[in-house]
């Protein structure tokens, strides 16, 4: 492959440029509508720009709506979520990959086994579960269920595995124990591997909407996908411009983060997507 | 995977014996915090989901009678699972080939252009990074009305693409498409930059054209690559329901609606949580046979590259 820019590169750049125009029109028409004044957002035939900018949705859902709470509830669940799933999930990986106990084949196999388990199929049971604890409309219910995820353990016990044994002795050899090695030793190392999963969890928890949606019914405790799904059930009437507002506010947080980190995220994404390699 | 558990331990230094001892314990608490969670929040609700889909409990856990495979057989004489599960088999399908097809495409224009790789990174995968609620709501309130929707407005048709049974799937799988395709794309991605360079290299010298490099270095290498993320999407399609839910609430006349969409509904508003487990046992066993086909892919790789 030359670097030379051919008539083939060329051509590739039209192709993409227009795929790329297709799959930001959506994107665009949200950021577009929610600058028009709203009297002109369901004009016939459409036009991308109104007669003037401006900002009066943005400040209208951001004085009025749940949309700053919500983003507060949902940022700190994915955050608490993943920070719980890497630390128990590496902490097991780590005891399934390095150290020995009783029952511990039988144990990792349950484990496996739980990959195949697609949480979507237990909104029942675990509903009734919470019900019975007592935890409906709390954080805790939206936060738990999503800390027991099996991929990222066998994720880690896979990386683990192949952490050199000598690194570990030297240290066991200085005195250090179980503990000191694995969190001074064996997770500095990790870093990599456990940003990819951070990244996944995150995306994947700040994103999930139907458990969430299923445990809270108060506007204090909903997140930001579960809060929008009530503005889709017509809190705000008929008003596109601020609806397109809450869309790109909505949007916005994780995309910024996408520009900014880019090779860790496709980086994270990848990894933990392709686990199977 | 279980030969390779005994390796750090064959490995001990002198006093093996000393350390294994402290091993055992530690090896325990270790994996305990983890085990306590995934017992409570994933083993013991398989279970209860598995018990209640025998009973006729409903959602605030009253009138909990054992009615054997009551349930099960309710299930499979009813219009509405059968339609539900249909719509969910249909969706899968008509997702999956474009998502794959299309993530493979955009991967190898944008693997092969060399310059402004953010852009086109963001164009494609920008998309996944949003919330069911935010694609929803921007695709149900401003792109598919009828009148001043971008998408007739731009083609100059006249389509109902939410509110006709025949074009509503259609509009919900193109959604998805533009939703989910990052995904793929990122995957195939990754899996054409880990193809030696030197591979290509050598084929040029050969004279090989771009479309001979496609045809007999690239597509062979993906293949299994392209295996995964068909597995992958599969689940992931068979899992369908917040896009749904959300945009066409399983309508106009249950042509959309989804199995986990119908389990919600008998279970959630009709307090039917007995037969909502039954329900979604039935996608639950559809699944687990598409999990055990990627378990088996990921024990192939697994040999291939060990």
């Amino acid at each position: 492959m030359t670097k030379r820019f051919s008539f083939g590169q060329l051509v590739l750049l039209v192709v993409t440029l227009a795929l790329a125009v297709i799959w930001l029109a959506p994107l665009a028409w949200a950021v577009a509508t929610s600058l028009k004044p709203e009297a002109e957002t369901t004009k016939i035939p459409l036009e991308w720009f109104g007669s003037e900018i401006t900002f009066d949705a943005y400040a209208l859902v951001l004085g009025t709506g749940g949309i700053v709470k919500w983003a507060i509830n949902s940022t700190v669940t994915a955050l608490v979520v993943t920070f719980m799933t890497v630390l128990f999930s590496a902490m097991a990986a780590y005891g399934f990959a390095r150290t020995q106990f009783r029952g511990q084949r039988a144990l990792l196999g349950l484990v496996l086994a739980g990959i195949m388990v697609p949480p979507q199929v237990l909104i029942a049971p675990l509903f009734a579960e919470m019900v019975s604890f007592g935890l409906v409309d709390t954080w805790w219910a939206i936060i738990l269920p999503q800390v027991a995820a099996p991929l990222i353990v066998y994720i880690l016990f896979k990386f683990f595995q192949d952490v050199p044994a000598e690194l570990e002795q030297a240290a066991f050899v200085d005195g250090a124990g179980r503990w000191r090695v694995f969190f001074q030793i064996v997770l500095p190392l990790s870093r990599p591997v456990l940003g990819a999963v951070s990244i996944f969890t995150f995306i994947n928890t700040w994103n999930n909407f139907l458990w969430p949606f299923l445990v809270s019914t108060d506007p204090n405790t909903m997140t930001l996908p579960v809060g929008l799904a009530n503005v889709v059930q017509g809190t705000f009437g008929l008003r596109y411009a601020q609806i397109m507002a809450s869309v790109v506010l909505a949007g916005l947080p994780l995309l910024v983060v996408f520009v900014l980190f880019q090779r860790q995220i496709i980086r994270g994404v990848a990894h933990t997507g392709l686990a199977g390699q | 995977m279980t030969t390779t558990v005994a390796a750090p331990v064959t490995a001990a230094p002198v006093t093996k014996a000393k350390v294994r001892r402290g091993w055992t314990q530690h090896g325990l608490l270790f994996v305990a915090p983890f085990l306590i969670v995934y017992a409570v929040f994933l083993i013991w609700p398989t279970l209860l989901g598995l018990q209640m889909s025998f009973s006729s409990v409903n959602i605030a856990g009253g009138n909990d009678r054992f009615v054997g495979f009551d349930n099960y057989a309710e299930a499979f004489s009813d219009p509405r699972m059968w339609r539900s599960l249909w719509n969910t088999l249909v969706f899968t399908v008509l997702s999956t080939i474009p998502l794959v097809f299309l993530g493979l495409v955009f991967a190898l224009l944008v693997h092969n252009l060399r310059f402004m790789q953010w852009l086109w990174r963001l164009s494609f995968f920008g998309p996944f990074l949003l919330p069911s609620a935010v694609v929803s709501l921007l695709w149900l309130q401003m792109i598919y009305p009828p009148d001043f929707g971008l998408l007739n407005g731009t083609l100059g048709t006249d389509i109902l693409w939410l509110g006709d049974p025949s074009v509503a799937m259609w509009s919900v799988v193109l959604t998805t498409v533009w939703w989910t395709v990052g995904f793929n794309f990122l995957l195939y991605l990754a899996a054409l930059q880990s193809i030696p360079q030197h591979l290509y290299e050598a084929a040029a010298i050969d004279g090989a054209t771009a479309w001979d490099k496609l045809r007999s270095i690239t597509l062979p290498l993906l293949r299994r690559t392209t295996a995964l993320i068909v597995v992958l999407q599969l689940v992931a399609s068979l899992k369908v329901f917040d896009q749904i839910y959300l945009m066409t609430g399983g309508g106009p006349e249950d042509s959309t609606r989804p199995i986990i969409e119908y389990a919600y509904d008998v279970g959630f508003t009709g307090y039917r949580i007995g037969y909502a487990s039954a329900v979604s046992y039935i996608l639950f066993v559809l699944i687990v046979i598409v999990s055990l086909a990627q378990l088996r892919l990921f024990r192939k790789r697994e040999e291939v590259t060990s």
